[in-house]
């Protein structure tokens, strides 16, 4: 694949971060860490990598993303409204009452959404099975996973690294599969290495059979280059270990437990969108800062 | 024809459906030979998959696979299977996957194993869930075509099946009809609803009530869900009384299903015939006299629920 417009995307994510910090606030409830870790990978994958068409959500060629860890589907939601899903008005009505953007993805309600995930564990056998399912087809699409790190205590997921390099063999290898761990280190209880620790884990999963890359997370240059070789690599399925930061982009919520699933108010979410704006702060946030700032006078 | 486990049934359905349909494939968890499905495996290979002894793992690559236009058949031991009912209840039910789930070697009659390999549970757990159908075929022809049923249902399905043989309760010309229960037996004194493993032995409960002058109508609920109200509310109001068997426990199966509709729609006095202790170990017929649901224990049950 073509070099990624580095700036442009980092641009996209800065937008995303904004729109998390926004949608969250809106909603009072939500998982402001991990949406903020996870969206460096998700912006690199819907605006560079996936092959997908916004207007045609169940096209049978298009590739795959599974959200496993779930809880982070604000950075999705954004995603999707960034690439046309649906209006990026409709953002803000996350966690609403009749709202298709469910606190947790719902593939039935939003077009586009590819399977139910938040019950932790789950998203990555789904995955697989859609890899398999894709191979049997003798389709050409892939499947992106994109797996917590507090997840990966879950039994389910070993099932799925166990089964995954093997599954499909000999003529059906799931090389069209690639996971991706947004390892930010912490977890709602606490940090993952003081809870149940899943060192050492790369040698873990490559003794399993996969393919493993380690990156940081929130370098997009680092991470198409890690899925370009995810996309080069045959016969089996590539896990790519993504370094992540919880909360990046605001200093007050970065590396810090409480903020794994708790909504900023009004007054935190105006600090924290002007520190990801950065100034001179894009056109774009004043309407938002705007709208942020009528929430603390009621 | 001869006495058949579903299971059985099960197997050789599919190995036929599968000649015909190539989106069809099976998911095992190490039990292939158990939920009968080998011979589909061996004919199939490329369309067989044994996920090791990891259901919650099967069932997700198995919602994968129907949401990649294959025709999944998720089977183990329906304790088994419904006991990562967490898988089923997101992967497959919220997000709408048609898998086809296939529980095997239910209720006290699988016998010498003991109470950890009996589905006893399934029934009531998968009931809750708002979008899943539940299928207990009472014999061969019947089983045969519900899973005919269930590779064109559009949606994710459950098939409840036997490890016991099964004597036959319909002739050649019976056509299954989803969300359908069919009157095996006509009467007006009481009306005995069974689903699965102990259909037949309603059917012998009622012919010796017959000799005492009790004429029991006797209906094989093979849909368990959604129940066919229509029919069982149409006997039900001619008997004026109901009394259900099931190889399951009492709580949240048949039983608690007809007595839900029945308390809404139009309260009738009913006896539940099903498990209510665990299971344990033993022969099947031994356990089956045990709990009730031999045809002496369901016309002893008849007899003392009309004479109350």
């Amino acid at each position: 694949m073509a070099n990624p417009d580095v700036a442009q995307l980092e641009s996209i994510a800065r937008e995303g971060r904004v729109q998390i910090i926004r949608m969250l606030t809106h909603a009072g409830s939500g998982h402001p860490g991990g949406s903020l870790s996870v969206i460096d990978l998700l912006t690199t994958l819907f605006f560079h990598r996936m092959r997908y068409d916004p207007k045609q959500p169940r096209w049978e060629d298009r590739d795959r993303f599974i959200l496993s860890k779930g809880h982070c589907v604000p950075a999705q939601y954004f995603c999707m409204a960034k690439a046309g899903f649906f209006p990026m008005d409709r953002l803000i009505t996350l966690r609403k009452l009749g709202s298709p953007l469910q606190g947790h993805p719902d593939r039935v309600a939003l077009p586009g959404i590819e399977a139910a995930t938040g019950s932790l564990g789950q998203g990555i056998s789904v995955s697989v099975g859609m890899a398999l399912g894709l191979k049997l087809s003798g389709k050409g699409a892939r499947v992106y996973c994109v797996l917590g790190d507090g997840e990966t205590q879950e039994g389910q997921v070993w099932e799925s690294l166990m089964s995954a390099p093997k599954l499909g063999a000999p003529n059906h290898h799931l090389d069209n599969l690639c996971v991706i761990l947004d390892y930010n280190g912490i977890q709602l209880d606490g940090f993952v290495k003081k809870i149940l620790d899943l060192e050492p884990l790369t040698d873990k999963i490559k003794a399993f059979g996969w393919a493993v890359l380690e990156i940081n997370g929130h370098d997009i240059a680092q991470v198409d280059k890690a899925l370009d070789q995810a996309e080069a690599t045959k016969g089996g399925p590539t896990f790519i270990v993504a370094h992540t930061i919880k909360g990046k982009g605001v200093s007050f919520m970065e590396n810090d437990p409480e903020w794994h699933g708790k909504a900023p108010k009004p007054e935190e979410a105006l600090r924290a969108i002007a520190e990801i704006a950065g100034t001179p702060a894009p056109a774009w946030v004043a309407p938002i800062v705007a709208e942020i700032s009528a929430m603390v006078k009621k | 024809m001869a006495a058949k486990a579903s299971r059985a049934a099960f197997g050789e359905a599919l190995l036929e459906l599968g000649a015909k349909d190539e989106r069809i494939v099976t998911l095992d968890a190490d039990l292939a030979k158990s939920t009968m499905t080998m011979g589909f495996a061996k004919k199939y290979p490329e369309r067989a998959f044994d996920l090791g002894i990891a259901e919650s793992g099967m069932i997700g690559v198995a919602a994968g696979l129907a949401l990649t236009g294959h025709v999944p058949f998720a089977c183990s031991f329906a304790c088994f299977l419904v006991g990562r009912f967490e898988t089923i209840r997101v992967s497959v039910a919220y997000t709408d996957a048609p898998v086809k789930l296939v529980g095997t070697h239910v209720g006290v009659a699988i016998g010498e194993d003991g109470y950890t390999q009996m589905g006893l549970e399934d029934v009531a757990c998968l009931r809750s869930l708002p979008n899943i159908p539940i299928v207990q075929p009472a014999d061969e022809i019947e089983t045969r075509q519900a899973v005919a049923y269930a590779v064109e249902h559009a949606g994710p399905i459950y098939l409840r099946l036997t490890r016991q043989n099964l004597e036959p309760v319909h002739d050649a010309a019976y056509r299954f009809q989803f969300g359908k229960a069919d009157v095996l037996r006509s009467g007006h004194d009481v009306s005995i609803l069974a689903t699965g493993g102990p259909v037949w032995n309603a059917l012998e409960a009622a012919r010796r009530l017959a000799d005492e002058g009790i004429q029991a109508e006797v209906i094989n609920v093979a849909t368990i869900k959604p129940l066919d109200e229509e029919t069982i509310l149409r006997s039900a109001s001619r008997t004026g009384h109901v009394v259900t068997v099931e190889d399951h426990s009492i709580h949240g199966g048949l039983g608690s299903a007809v007595a839900e509709m029945l308390g809404e729609v139009m309260p009738t006095p009913l006896k539940r015939i099903g498990v209510t202790t665990f299971g344990e170990s033993g022969d099947y017929k031994g356990l089956y006299a045990k709990h009730g649901l031999d045809a002496v224990g369901i016309a002893g049950a008849v007899r003392k629920f009309l004479n109350r």
